[in-house]
Formats: structure tokens, C-alpha cells, sequence
């Protein structure tokens, strides 16, 4: 398997503009002859619908929603990044790069990162046009915040509903082609596969599900947009449909997958309160501007917070980090809440937490500009515990948000199944081994409004494209194999519950596979997951039938693909001997508990292939090299 | 993971079972004991549907994604009210320690013509979907938009037009809704646009076609009661719906000049 990043010669910051140049272009008339699948209507996929269509081409987009508007960007809450240098803090699109790679732990590609940067100002003009209510000063003028991983203030906000509001831009943007028969929408369809004919992606397979048929549908070329994994865990702040199925049947089909270890655990969650739970809940990073993060100096220190006085309270980001304080990245945070947790100082009634304070916040800028800050926050947090922020300390832990893994793709967003792209959650690209927050939604966006509208005519104009129908054998033998799998499935009539297992699954991931890992215990968990998945098989119950909305059978897909994806996973963090971002191996630290990277061995993106047989998995790994040329690499340093 | 000592209800639950559009449907007796009050209202439902299908059962479809208010998924009638008893709390944020032991507590799809029930209390809203096409968005084509700072925007017209739309798109109006009426997601849309300079070109033709998409869906007429603002999980103010008229009005008399 050959990775060639494809990224562009000459000075980094000249890189993209010498690119799109250089691209073929596909003449207008020409454009509609063209159709192109999208699958996703996230951020990243429903902005690459509109603008394809606005272009001209055909687009058919389909999604596993039963809207368009309700895919999982719309619960994005704290901000999107761009470097619009607007408080005039010293920003710039260089920064905004530095500060991506080094956040990432000089684990992503230049090239990639910077084209994030440069595109991230048009960004917020395209989606302010579109009338998306950003925060605004009383001049008029946007207003921004600070997230964690930077010192400057670059991130756009509305509210806590950035990402419902960016996602309804986008949305509408996309329904507007709708109308104009630009893009043609096919919502509560499940892709199941993609099919490849000699070898490139020309179509996939969809499951209707409100009908239960197989559908076939045809194209010139296939985008997948269709977000992250992190629900692999069972307990993330992912929805919960979120999946890998789509990124997952695409692997088997030949589509490396890069980096899959790469997890980001996010510091400020609700902490899990019991058996029954479905889900955990962020509270947005941005809590950390103003909120304190705190445990009791005492181990077993069991007061109530407010009986605590400041000189027995450990601030401990503000101690370990007394540059970055509070708002240290995300990976760093998490990792110092779990230590206070492993040393017996973590509170609330489970002992796994530790205090976001805002009391200071409230005293220093009183209730009414905490709550036009945070209200709604605070509302959640209060209708989920019973508690007032206001009044008690939140409890927070750290919870499974964010996988920067995902398909490998080069510099025109392809993986390695030629004609087949992959955008936003569900690629590799931008974030290396920790993401900045805020920077999820600017990548979802740029790859859709900036980066695949160009590219995907530059691989259109330069392909022989044969026609192919959705009669071609290959669409034949795919439905064949999709429906045997769900036969097989709904014959099992096991015993246990797809819920049971993918519980089974997530605790084994979180215990081993999640905020530190070692070797012996990966190696465990590998031989585990191993032996859930031949029970999956055996003892699996799904009840209803195929023929009609069954979210039992739709699980039960999702949770076969878990149980190959949590494999492979463990197997990527064992191979992987050092510690990075979000990527903690315990052999591998600083005397005070710091990542210790090792550049000399593992300076690379680890892309593997799949070489499984049916009934049994199996992976070769390759490399793409990484040089920085433009950000030395450094220790990262937050103190 | 430890888990912290939830107090338990038993509760009894009626809910509609409904294979197919096409089935008649009818309410189904469960009952559900040892509900921990620290569940929502899903995870309660989550319970349920476990020990439906280890005993073989068919479990209860209900629609749901992000479980924290915002993606409009949810969409339960909950003893008569759409959402629930609680205000400004969409049914994935509801908890059940707004229960009691022993209660019985009656479980529908959102009901309306235009609505239609597709399994058990899952509905078909893409009528929504038709009425955003139908011109709820500003006519900007990627690449030609001007410096987001090139027209201020006070910050008065942004929180007006951000409160208009934090509408999540979930019917819960329709469903609270006598008449079936979805006079406050469009006023919603119609007002977000129209408040800020980027929505006036389009303002009159917008309204126009919003409204009549939306009575081509089979959405009935308002007759301000408000009950879709006490139903609305994100407390969409109704005055809305007036201020949509008076801009109707303006583009109809426009229209025929
Ligand atoms: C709670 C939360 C808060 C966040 N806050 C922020 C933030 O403040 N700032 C930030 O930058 N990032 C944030 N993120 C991250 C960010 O929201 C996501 O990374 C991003 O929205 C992903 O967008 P996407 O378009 O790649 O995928 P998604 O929005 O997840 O969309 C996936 C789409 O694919 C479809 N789909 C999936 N599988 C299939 C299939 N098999 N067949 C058909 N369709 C399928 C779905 O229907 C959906 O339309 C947050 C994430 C979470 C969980
Ligand atoms: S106006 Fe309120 S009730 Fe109606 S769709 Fe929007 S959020 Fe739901
Ligand atoms: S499940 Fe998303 S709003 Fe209720």
C-alpha cells in the first residue's frame, strides 16, 4: 500500500493557493454530468452538498437521520475557531497553525493544517452571510473567547449552540439546493457498504430504514462525511447513533485507516452516575475561562465544598500549569483530573470527579454575566444532577469526546480507495494526536465549503470514468453479502442484549484502551475483545423484524463494527511505544507524569490495512512519514 | 464504574404500539418497575425496551440522538403533553424524579395530519424539512460572502434573531397544537432571517413561500391559544407568530402592488 500525502512543494504558506491553481478544472457544462454521493449531513457533509450543487453538480446525499438538521454537529456548544485576528491580540493564520500542530503533538501534517488556517476567516464571513447569529459586542461588531491551547482570543461563538447554529447555516444552505433539485435527499438511510468497480468507489449501499430494503445508488465519485467513532466506548458524549459503520465497511473494502488509537478524552464531562446510564454529557471547555478546577488538598476529605476554606483546596491546573492555568489543552486536563481522582482526593458520591468552581467568577463579575455566559450550561448541568452551579460546585470528569483518528486521506481529502473521500469527524487530517478545541467544527466546515469543491473536480477531470449502473454486478454482490450479514444476525436469537455487549465493549475500552494505557493490558484487551466478538456472534438477541423501523438490527451493525474497530484500536496503542496527546502509554512519562514523545521512532501517522478473512481480523501496518519543516519539533510545555 | 444509590419507582406505563404507517395502532399496558429516579426518561424507556426483548418482545421505537435537548429527535406526548410535564425540557432531559412510585403514565407519538406515525412513537417530520426549502435560508452561494465585520450587526438584532433560532425542529408546537398548526417553527425561521440585514432581500419572498409550503403540508391554521410556546422545549417566544403575520402582511400588500 503506497501512501503518497500528495501535499504540495514549496513555502507552506504558498502551498494552497499554488495548489488550487495547479488542479484541473471541470467546465461548467460538464459539472452536471457529473453526480457525486455524499454521505453525512453534518457539518462537513452538509456543506459539501450545498456547494457542490451550488457549482453544479449532481449531488446525492443521504443520511441515517430522519433530518438532515439532527446529525451530531448540531450539539457542538463552545465555538469555532479562526484566526481573524478581530481583537487584535496577535493572531494570524500562522499561529493558528502553530498552535494546531503543536496542540496535535507534531503528529499531523503541515501541509493540512495550514490550509485549515488559511481557509478558517472565510469561514466566519460564509457562515455570517448565511445569518448565523454569532455573538456580537454592542458596537456591532463579533465577539470572541478563549479556548483551551491557545493565548489568544480567536474563538466564534453563539451561545452554548455554536454547532446547532453553524449546522442550520449549513442545513439551510442545503436545502436551498434541494429546491433547486441540486442535490437530491435521501434521509433514514443507513450506508452499508461502498462499492467498488476495478478497484474505485462508484457507489454504495444503503439500508432504507423505515422499510428495511437494500438500496443501491450509483456515482462518479463517493464522500464520506459521516463523523467520529467515540461511541466505540459506549459511554462518550457522542450521540447515539453515532458510529464507524460506513468509515468501517469502507476499511474492509480497502481504505486505510490512520491513527485509530488516537482518542481525545475531554476534561469537563457530568460524571457517571449509574448502571442505567446511556450517554455523558459535556459541559463546553469554554467553562474553563471562568470556572476553577479544584479537589480537597486531604485524601478522603468528605466536606461539603463550601466547608472547604481556599488554603485546603488544591486548584491543581493552576498549580501544575501556572501559565495555562485553567485553560490548559484538553488531554493535559484530563489526565491531571484523573491523577487527583487516582490519589483519593476526587469528590461527589461516586469519589470520581473533581469541582469546576465559578464561585470567584460570580463574585468578580456577578450572577447576570455568568449566566449570559453559560445559562444554558448551567441549565443542563442542573436538570441532569438535581444541582445549582450557581450555588454547588459542578462536578466534572473526563469523558470519551473526539477520535482524531479516522480514514487516512491525502492533501485532496482521498483515502486510499481512489474516487473515495473522506471529510470532517471521519478522516484523519487536521488534528494529529490531541485536537485544540473549537477546531472540529472549523475543520468539518473547511473541508466542506474550501477544500472537496475543489478537489473533487480535480479528481473528476483526471479519471476515466466508464459508466456504471446500479445494475453492475458489483452493486449485486455487495447487497448479497449486506443481506446475508443481516440474516444471519436476526437468526441468532441469543440471549443477550446488543446493549449487553456494547457495555461489555466500552468498559473493557475505557478500562484499558482509554486515559492511560500499558502494555499488558492492552495485550488484555485485545484477547477480550476478541472473545466478545465470537460471543457477539453466538449470543446476540435482537427481537422485531427486518421489514420495518427496527433500532435493535441497527445497533446490532454498529456494535459488529465496534467490536472490529475496538480491536484494531488497542492493537494501534500497543504498536505505538510512546505517549502523545491524548495517547498516554504509562511506560512511557516524564519523571512528573508528562507525555514523553519519541520522534526518533514514531514521527509518523500509523495508516493500517485490512488483511482479515471472514471470521477473522487481521491488519498490516504502514507509515507516512512526517517532517516538519516549519514548527520545530518541541516538547510541548503548558507550564 | 461505582454507581451512586439511585432511589427506585415502579411505574405503569400505556404506550402506542404501532408496527407501520399503515396499521391502526392501539395503547399497549407495560408496566416498569425499579426505574431509578436519576434516569431520564429515555434511559427509563431504555429499561423497557432491554426487558422487552429479552422476554422476546417487540421493544418500543421511539426517535432520539443526542440525548441533551438540541438535535429535536425526541418527540413523545408524555400524560398529554408533548415533551412532558416539565417546561423548557425536551424528553431527553426530562428526569424521572418528576415522577412518583406507582404512577401511570401515558406515552403517544406527536400527533398531526402532516405527521405521520411511522412505528410506535416515531413520526415522519420531513414536512419541516419541505417548508425550510421552501425558503427558510439566505440565498448566499459559498465564496461571496464580504469580511463577517463589513456589516454590524447590533447586538440587540443578534440576540433577537439567535432566540428565534434555537429552534430545534421538533414538532412539539404541532403536536401542543389544537389545529395542528406550525405557526411557531416558521415564525421562528421567518424571524431569525428577518432581523438581521443578510435575510432583507429576501424578506417578502420568503415569508410568502414559507407559509404556503406549510399549508400544502396539512398544518392547520392558528388560533392563538399558545400552547405550542408552554409545549416548546426551547420556550420559542409566541410573540413570534405576530410579528410573522405583520410581516406576511407587508409582503402580500408588497406582492400585489
Ligand atoms: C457534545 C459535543 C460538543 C462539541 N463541541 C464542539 C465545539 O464547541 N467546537 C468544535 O469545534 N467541535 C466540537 N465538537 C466536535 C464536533 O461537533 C464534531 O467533531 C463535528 O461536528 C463532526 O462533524 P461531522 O460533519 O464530521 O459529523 P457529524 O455531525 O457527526 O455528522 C455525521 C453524519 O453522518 C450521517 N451518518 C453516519 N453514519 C452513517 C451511515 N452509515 N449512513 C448514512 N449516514 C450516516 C449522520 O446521519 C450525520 O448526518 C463537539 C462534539 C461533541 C460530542
Ligand atoms: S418552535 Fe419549539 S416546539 Fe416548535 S419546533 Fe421549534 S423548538 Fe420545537
Ligand atoms: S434526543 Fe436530541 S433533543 Fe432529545
Amino acid at each position: 500500500m503506497k501512501l503518497d500525502s500528495k501535499a504540495p512543494s514549496g513555502p507552506i504558506s504558498e502551498k494552497w493557493s499554488k495548489h488550487k491553481f495547479e488542479m484541473k478544472l471541470v467546465n461548467p457544462a460538464n459539472k452536471r454530468k457529473h453526480t457525486v454521493i455524499v454521505v453525512g449531513t453534518g457539518l462537513a457533509g452538509a456543506s459539501a452538498s450545498a456547494t457542490m450543487a451550488e457549482l453544479g453538480y449532481n449531488v446525492v446525499t443521504l443520511c441515517m437521520h430522519e433530518s438532515p438538521r439532527r446529525a451530531h454537529s448540531i450539539a457542538a456548544q463552545g465555538g469555532i475557531n479562526a484566526a481573524k485576528n478581530y481583537q487584535n491580540d496577535g493572531d494570524s493564520v500562522y499561529r493558528l497553525f502553530y498552535d494546531t500542530i503543536k496542540g496535535g503533538d507534531f503528529r499531523a501534517r503541515e501541509s493540512n493544517v495550514h490550509r485549515l488556517a488559511e481557509i478558517s476567516p472565510n469561514i466566519i464571513d460564509q457562515c455570517v452571510a448565511q445569518g448565523v447569529p454569532f455573538a456580537r459586542e454592542y458596537g456591532g461588531t463579533l465577539t470572541n473567547r478563549s479556548f483551551g491551547g491557545a493565548q489568544v482570543s480567536r474563538t466564534f461563538y453563539a451561545r452554548g449552540q455554536t454547532g446547532q447554529q453553524l449546522l442550520i447555516g449549513a442545513y439551510q444552505a442545503m436545502m436551498r439546493q434541494v429546491d433547486a433539485g441540486g442535490v437530491k435527499l435521501f434521509t433514514r438511510r443507513e450506508v452499508m457498504d461502498i462499492v467498488l468497480v476495478d478497484g474505485v468507489a462508484r457507489g454504495v449501499l444503503a439500508r432504507n430504514l423505515v422499510t428495511g430494503e437494500l438500496e443501491s445508488y450509483a456515482a462518479d465519485a463517493v464522500i464520506l462525511a459521516t463523523g467520529g467513532y467515540g461511541n466505540v466506548f459506549f459511554h462518550s458524549t457522542n450521540a447515539k447513533m453515532s458510529n464507524t459503520t460506513a468509515i468501517w465497511r469502507a476499511h474492509r473494502r480497502g481504505a486505510a485507516f490512520a491513527n485509530p488509537c488516537f482518542t481525545q478524552i475531554h476534561p469537563t464531562c457530568i460524571p457517571h452516575s449509574g448502571d442505567y446510564q446511556s450517554k455523558l454529557t459535556l459541559m463546553s471547555e469554554s467553562l474553563r475561562n471562568d470556572g476553577r478546577c479544584w479537589v480537597p488538598k486531604t485524601p478522603g476529605d468528605r466536606r461539603p465544598p463550601e466547608q472547604i476554606p481556599d488554603d485546603e483546596r488544591d486548584y491543581f491546573l493552576e498549580r501544575v500549569y501556572p501559565s495555562f492555568g485553567n485553560l490548559a489543552p484538553r488531554d493535559v486536563a484530563s489526565r491531571q483530573a484523573k491523577f487527583r481522582v487516582d490519589e483519593g482526593r476526587g469528590v461527589g458520591p461516586t469519589n470520581v470527579a473533581v469541582y469546576l468552581d465559578f464561585r470567584d467568577a460570580i463574585k468578580r463579575l456577578g450572577e447576570k454575566v455568568v449566566s449570559e455566559r453559560y445559562g444554558n450550561l448551567f441549565d443542563i448541568y442542573e436538570k441532569i444532577t438535581g444541582d445549582n452551579p450557581y450555588k454547588v460546585p459542578m462536578r466534572i470528569y473526563p469523558a470519551v469526546h473526539y477520535t482524531m483518528g479516522g480514514l487516512w486521506v491525502d492533501y485532496n481529502l482521498m483515502s486510499t480507495i481512489p474516487g473515495l473521500h473522506v471529510l470532517g469527524e471521519a478522516n484523519f487530517s487536521d488534528h494529529g494526536a490531541n485536537r485544540l478545541g473549537a477546531s472540529a467544527l472549523m475543520q468539518g466546515l473547511a473541508d466542506g465549503y474550501f477544500v472537496i469543491p475543489y478537489t473533487i473536480g480535480h479528481y473528476l477531470a483526471g479519471t476515466k470514468l466508464p459508466k456504471v449502473d446500479t445494475q453492475h454486478d458489483a452493486f449485486r454482490a455487495a447487497r448479497a453479502e449486506i443481506q446475508g450479514g443481516i440474516d444471519r444476525l436476526m437468526a441468532l436469537k441469543g440471549s443477550r442484549t446488543v446493549d449487553d455487549f456494547h457495555r461489555a465493549l466500552g468498559t473493557i475500552m475505557w478500562d484499558k484502551v482509554g486515559m492511560s494505557r500499558t502494555d499488558a493490558g492492552l495485550k488484555q484487551a485485545i484477547q477480550e475483545i476478541q472473545t466478545l466478538r465470537s460471543e457477539f456472534y453466538e449470543d446476540v438477541r435482537i427481537s422485531g423484524d427486518k421489514s420495518y423501523i427496527n433500532p435493535e438490527l441497527e445497533k446490532a451493525g454498529r456494535v459488529a463494527d465496534f467490536l472490529e474497530l475496538g480491536e484494531l484500536m488497542a492493537r494501534d496503542a500497543l504498536e505505538r511505544k510512546e505517549s502523545c496527546g491524548g495517547h498516554f502509554r504509562e511506560e512511557y512519562q516524564t519523571p512528573d507524569n508528562e507525555a514523553l514523545r519519541d520522534d526518533e521512532n514514531f514521527c509518523h501517522v500509523a495508516a493500517w490495512e485490512y488483511s482479515g478473512q471472514p471470521g477473522r481480523t487481521n491488519w498490516n501496518r504502514h507509515i507516512e512519514p512526517l517532517s516538519f519543516e516549519n514548527v520545530k519539533l518541541a516538547t510541548r510545555s503548558y507550564k | 464504574m461505582a454507581s451512586a444509590n439511585s432511589k427506585k419507582i415502579n411505574l405503569k406505563l400505556k404506550v402506542w404500539r404501532q408496527k407501520t404507517r399503515a396499521d391502526a395502532g392501539r395503547f399497549e399496558e407495560i408496566s416498569a418497575p425499579e426505574i431509578p429516579v436519576d434516569a431520564s426518561f429515555l434511559e427509563m424507556m431504555d429499561i423497557v425496551n432491554n426487558r422487552l426483548i429479552k422476554e422476546g418482545r417487540d421493544p418500543i421505537a421511539f426517535d432520539h440522538d443526542c440525548r441533551e435537548g438540541i438535535c429535536g429527535s425526541c418527540s413523545m406526548v408524555i400524560n398529554g403533553n408533548p415533551h412532558g410535564p416539565e417546561r423548557g425540557t425536551a424528553t431527553c432531559q426530562l428526569h424521572m424524579r418528576k415522577f412518583h412510585d406507582g404512577q401511570e403514565i401515558v406515552v403517544e407519538p406527536f400527533r398531526a395530519t402532516a405527521f405521520p406515525v411511522i412505528k410506535d412513537l416515531s413520526v415522519d417530520r420531513t414536512a419541516f424539512d419541505r417548508i425550510i426549502a421552501s425558503g427558510g435560508y439566505i440565498s448566499v452561494n459559498t465564496g461571496n460572502a464580504p469580511d463577517a465585520n463589513a456589516l454590524p450587526v447590533p447586538k440587540e438584532k443578534a440576540d433577537d434573531a439567535f432566540n428565534s433560532a434555537t429552534c430545534i425542529g421538533c414538532g412539539a408546537c404541532v403536536a401542543a397544537c389544537a389545529n395542528s398548526s406550525a405557526m411557531l417553527f416558521v415564525s421562528a425561521k421567518v424571524n431569525h432571517l428577518a432581523v438581521l440585514p443578510q435575510g432583507e432581500p429576501e424578506r417578502e419572498r420568503r415569508v410568502l413561500r414559507m407559509m404556503q409550503t406549510m399549508e400544502e403540508a396539512g398544518f392547520g391554521n392558528c388560533s392563538n391559544t399558545g400552547a405550542c410556546s408552554l409545549a416548546c422545549p426551547k420556550e420559542i417566544s409566541f410573540e413570534n407568530i405576530a410579528r410573522m403575520n405583520s410581516e406576511y402582511m407587508k409582503a402580500s400588500v408588497k406582492r400585489r402592488d
